[in-house]
């Protein structure tokens, strides 16, 4: 196989892009302050062993519009669902008669930089938990009550609220629990596997093309920070293992099951790729 | 334009050379494609390309999609050009018609192993390929064959 050398082509191309002002191959260089109080880190220093120097939010590649609407928590859609999540918190479901709030109280102390530090390792499962999946646990051992379906509209409420604890706190999730370390590196192998008919990896969009437009996205890191993210294409809160459906399947693939190994692996080794990150919780995107 | 042409004319006299069963096959199956220095001489179909039909089939979000990964200012009216890849302004200048073919069967022919671009008429793809996809190409034979002669017009 005899390959051509692309060099000076690529060269021809980037001194066209310096030339053309319309389009913004860059993340802004703008700050992200809720409310006018209280700043989030939106680029940080990458942790070792990182492919990039400086990992950043997604919401440095979105739109002026969009990224005024998530610093102004009156603007912000998404706060419908926090309000939503706090109810559920409240309320009393399941034969056992109690609440989130009947074991936990005040989500504001309890829930106070929880979500930053999920997936966690759980030794009774022996897997990574997320908030949903322990959200579903405690439904089921403590309240009695159903597990939540995969993106019902109450766990996704939930969860927002109580990633919403951790506004602002750096993500870090901690390796040395159980089998993290071993999740991390499947989570990993997934990141570099090409899917689909059109043959493409999450590295392929996120890492060899972060910063660049397909089509109209402006594509980001792919970081995790955000996540439940309001999407206003949708003009609903998405959750993030529906987020790694997408994706996946716009390679032309099918798709791993909501909180599969695969997708436990994902996003074990996706929330290390935002490390330092600031939680967004509730973020908006495009 | 013409080139195309010409090698869609060669492309036949070669099948032709082949023996007659292969125009009763039809198209040259993916897995049968020659490639040879980084090019695929013959017309998969044995027929020029159709370059209007082609500018669609670039176009089309279910087909080429060329547009998602590349910069075409000859599609002005088309909002939303990606950067992924190479702008293909007066990319006829830089490739000739069989290597423009060989990128599009099977860009990692062409690029490696590790370039983004799918191949459009290849079987070699990534894992877990949807149900609805699998053990198809991208594109057909002809579509391709029309987006190369699409290409061969983009002279600076
Ligand atoms: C074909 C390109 C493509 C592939 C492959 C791809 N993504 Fe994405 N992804 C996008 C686009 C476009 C967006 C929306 C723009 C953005 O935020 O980057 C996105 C957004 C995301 C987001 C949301 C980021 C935010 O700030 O809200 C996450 C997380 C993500 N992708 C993870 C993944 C993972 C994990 C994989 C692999 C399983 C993957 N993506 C594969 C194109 C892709
Ligand atoms: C997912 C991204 C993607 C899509 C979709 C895509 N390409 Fe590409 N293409 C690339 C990249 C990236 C390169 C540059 C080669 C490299 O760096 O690997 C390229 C290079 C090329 C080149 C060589 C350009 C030059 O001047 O060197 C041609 C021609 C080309 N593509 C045609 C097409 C056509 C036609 C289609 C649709 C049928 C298409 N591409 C779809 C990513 C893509």
């Amino acid at each position: 196989m005899k390959l051509k050398s692309i060099l000076p082509v690529a060269l021809g191309a980037l001194a066209i892009g310096f030339g053309a002002s319309d389009l913004r191959a860059e993340p802004v260089d703008d700050k992200l302050i809720i409310d006018g109080e209280k700043e989030m880190i939106t680029r940080t220093k990458a942790p070792e062993g990182h492919p990039f120097d400086e990992v950043l939010s997604g919401w440095l590649f979105r739109t002026p519009e969009t990224r005024a609407m998530e610093a102004d928590s009156f603007q912000n859609p998404a706060m419908l669902y926090v309000e939503r999540g706090a109810e559920i918190w409240n309320t009393v479901d399941g034969a056992a008669g109690k609440s989130c709030a009947s074991c936990h109280g005040d989500a504001a102390e309890s829930m106070k930089n929880v979500g930053a530090h999920y997936p966690k390792w759980n030794a009774a499962a022996g897997k990574p938990y997320n908030i949903e999946l322990q959200v579903n646990d405690c439904r089921a051992k403590n309240m009695q009550a159903e597990p939540y379906k995969f993106d019902h509209a109450d766990q996704k409420a939930l969860v927002t609220f109580i990633k919403h604890q951790s506004l602002g706190t750096p993500m870090g999730i901690d390796l040395s629990q159980g089998e993290m370390k071993s999740w991390w590196e499947k989570g990993k192998d997934l990141y570099y596997t090409r899917t689909g008919q059109l043959n493409l990896a999450c590295a392929s969009c996120h890492e060899a093309n972060a910063g660049k437009y397909i089509r109209a996205d402006h594509l980001s890191q792919g970081n995790v920070n955000g996540f439940p993210t309001y999407r206003l294409k949708q003009a609903n809160m998405v959750s993030l293992h529906n987020r790694f459906r997408g994706c996946i399947r716009d390679t032309r693939a099918e798709q791993p099951k909501a909180f599969s190994d695969e997708l436990m692996a994902l996003e074990v080794y996706v929330t290390w790729r935002g490390t330092g990150l600031s939680i967004e919780t509730p973020a908006v995107r495009q | 334009m013409r080139d195309t042409c010409k090698n869609g004319l060669i492309g036949a006299a070669l099948l032709m050379a082949v023996g007659t069963s292969a125009w009763a096959a039809g198209p040259v199956g993916p897995n049968d494609v020659k490639f040879e220095d980084a090019t695929v001489k013959a017309s998969l179909t044995g027929q020029p390309g159709d370059a209007a039909a082609g500018r669609k089939a670039f176009a089309d979000k279910k087909l080429g999609n060329c547009l998602a990964c590349h910069k075409n200012s000859e599609m002005s009216e088309q909002l939303f050009h990606g950067e992924v890849g190479t702008p293909l302004d007066g990319v006829a200048d830089r490739w000739k018609p069989e290597e423009l073919r060989a990128i599009v069967v099977n860009s990692k022919q062409v690029f490696g192993p590790d370039t983004v671009m799918p191949g459009f008429y290849t079987l070699e793809v990534g894992t877990h390929v949807a149900k609805n996809f699998q053990g198809q190409t991208i594109l057909t034979a002809q579509q391709v064959e029309d987006i190369v002669a699409y290409l061969g017009t983009l002279k600076e």
